[in-house]
């Protein structure tokens, strides 16, 4: 059995207090080119003290509906993104997942690639789900590149479902099955 | 149609406030129908108490008076006013112009007599030319083949299969979102005019 | 799909209604036979207000903490007990089941075993789990007999666990595996 299921070869996924997470967050909140690769929310730009209340009342919820965990490389234990399921439904074994990384030099480097691959695991192997799927932005193709890479499968696209800088441009939602991560494992492997 | 058009006003039904006296004890029955709370929601189907009911309500109207991202309204007999069902337009990300919809007839006994038909052409005219949205989506698992011949015969298209995303019955099911853009929609309507002088 | 997923043959599932209930659980539990048939815990009969504040209560919890439903006898709609679902190991699929029929009379009219298939097959089909688990008290043979008839296999005891009347009486665990309920159901 692998006990070492939220370690990584570059990141590991950590829990935080809610002033850490919430210090990151207002920051990299502020990076909109980021923040729109995220969110299609309109920024509002919230106060650290802002933001630990918040995230101190999502700690309060029930974890049966999602999970959170902050990315931190393992070189220097830097806080550099996060990633977590949301949408969680045990019963049907299906969650989608997010994924971003705040501090900028730390993009490219196969950081993301990595702590999504310890995700799945986390995924498939503890939460025994049976598939996991993720909604990502048109404009975004490193993020797709990355997603492919990773074994996820484009499974359709909300026409339109962005207006920004005058432009339409859709969601792309994309999957993977149970069968299909054990699949690309064996194959890495 | 014009700025004097009733928005909530057809010919069978009318989309109504909720009443919190009459309300919970029909839909609380409703409830007790899994189907359709397996129609509805991903989320495991429970049914729920008057007492339950009438707390949702108040959430509901809670939420439409402080998130302003949530237009729910009932779906009433025009005649004498009972509640057949709901409408509701949820998730407005108003920045983007788009939305998602749903849609229920609660009573098997009341549906295919052309109160849901009625409900969404209301909803679509509200969506498209009240709130001005760009597009609609709506969420039907592949195990409700009635909903998703509803949507596509009002133009909804297929966007996005999340395959095997259900688990029912001991069966996988895909989930499937519908997309309904506010240009379709208006070649549609203009269409349907056409036919009507 | 399966529309009738709460109607069992004798019996079906409902939702609580915390007022209503909460006066005929009280009741119940004026019988110091019920309880200790029920519940390990001292026998102590709760309030009318006690117990609609937990009926209340765990239903505001959102996802359900239990899957709590009350039993109706199909025929004459007389509400006779209580069934639920409860647990937090979610991704292991796995859920323990706790049941109680309120009045001597309705007692060993089959109504349990009933609602038990009922609940089962919500577990199994609609909550997808792979195991359903219970205890129940040695001293309690018609529950165990019924639990038998509805598909559990006896796992293992915990001896003397409980010490009532003067005397020492096993805890008994069984459970139910999803491929077993599937060879048992005949639909």
């Amino acid at each position: 059995m692998n006990n070492n299921l939220l370690t990584g070869e570059l990141v590991h996924l950590t829990a935080e207090n809610p002033e850490v997470m919430a210090e990151c967050f207002s920051r990299w909140y502020q990076d909109t080119e980021w923040l729109r690769l995220l969110d299609t929310d309109a920024p509002r730009l919230l106060s650290v003290k802002k933001w630990k209340e918040w995230l101190e009342k999502d700690l309060e919820k029930d974890l049966t509906d999602g999970v959170f965990f902050a990315i931190r490389a393992l070189e220097g234990d830097i806080l550099i993104g996060f990633i977590g399921l949301f949408d969680l439904y045990h019963q049907h074994g299906d969650t989608l997942v997010a994924i971003a990384l705040g501090e900028r030099k730390y993009l490219g480097n196969g950081y993301g690639t990595d702590a999504m691959r310890v995700m799945l695991c986390y995924a498939f192997n503890e939460l025994n789900l049976r598939r996991v799927g993720l909604i990502v932005f048109e404009y975004n193709p490193r993020a797709i590149r990355s997603y492919e890479k990773a074994g996820f499968i484009p499974e359709g696209r909300i026409r339109g479902a962005i207006l920004r800088e005058g432009k339409r441009w859709d969601w792309l939602y994309m999957g993977i099955l149970r069968d299909e991560w054990l699949a690309k494992r064996i194959m890495i492997s | 149609m014009s700025i004097d058009t009733q928005l909530f006003e057809g010919k069978l039904i009318r989309l109504a406030p909720i009443d919190h006296e009459k309300d919970p004890e029909v839909e609380s029955r409703w409830t007790h129908d899994l189907s359709l709370l397996r129609a509805l929601w991903r989320k495991p189907a429970m049914p729920l108490s008057v007492a339950q009911m009438k707390k949702k309500y108040e959430a509901i109207e809670k939420e439409v008076d402080e998130s302003k991202r949530l237009f729910h309204f009932t779906i009433r007999g025009k005649e004498d006013g009972r509640l057949l069902g709901f409408v509701r337009i949820e998730g407005v990300e108003w920045t983007h112009g788009i939305a998602s919809l749903k849609l229920a007839i609660g009573d098997p006994v009341e549906r295919e007599k052309g109160y849901g038909r009625e409900a969404l052409q209301l909803i679509l005219r509200f969506a498209f030319s009240e709130l001005n949205l760009y597009r609609l989506s709506a969420v039907v698992g592949e195990d409700n083949p009635a909903a998703l011949n509803f949507f596509k015969r009002f133009g909804f298209v297929e966007e996005v299969r999340r395959r095997k995303a259900l688990l029912r019955d001991g069966q996988t099911w895909d989930s499937i979102h519908l997309g309904l853009l506010k240009d379709e929609w208006l070649a549609i309507n203009l269409k349907e005019e056409d036919h009507h002088e | 799909m399966n529309t009738n997923l709460l109607y069992g043959n004798l019996v079906r599932l409902t939702a609580e209604e915390p007022q209503e209930h909460a006066g005929v659980y009280a009741m119940w539990n004026r019988d110091s036979e019920f309880m200790r048939l029920l519940d390990a815990e001292p026998a102590y009969p709760p309030s009318v207000k006690k117990l609609t504040e937990l009926i209340q209560r765990d239903q505001e919890k959102d996802p359900p903490a239990f899957y709590l439903f009350t039993i109706r006898t199909l025929e004459g709609d007389k509400l006779v007990g209580f069934i639920g679902l409860d647990g937090d190991a979610f991704p292991h699929g796995e859920l323990f089941v706790g049941i109680a029929i309120g009045e001597r009379e309705d007692w060993g009219k089959g109504y349990g075993t009933d609602a038990m298939k009922v609940i089962l097959r919500y577990a199994f089909q609609e909550l997808n789990l792979r195991r359903v688990s219970l205890d129940t008290f040695e001293y309690n043979p018609r529950a165990i007999r019924s639990y038998e008839k509805a598909g559990f296999v006896h796992e293992g005891r915990a001896k003397g666990y409980l010490n009532r009347e003067g005397q020492r009486w096993d805890l008994l665990f069984m459970g139910i595996l999803r491929e077993e309920w599937l060879a048992k159901d005949t639909g």
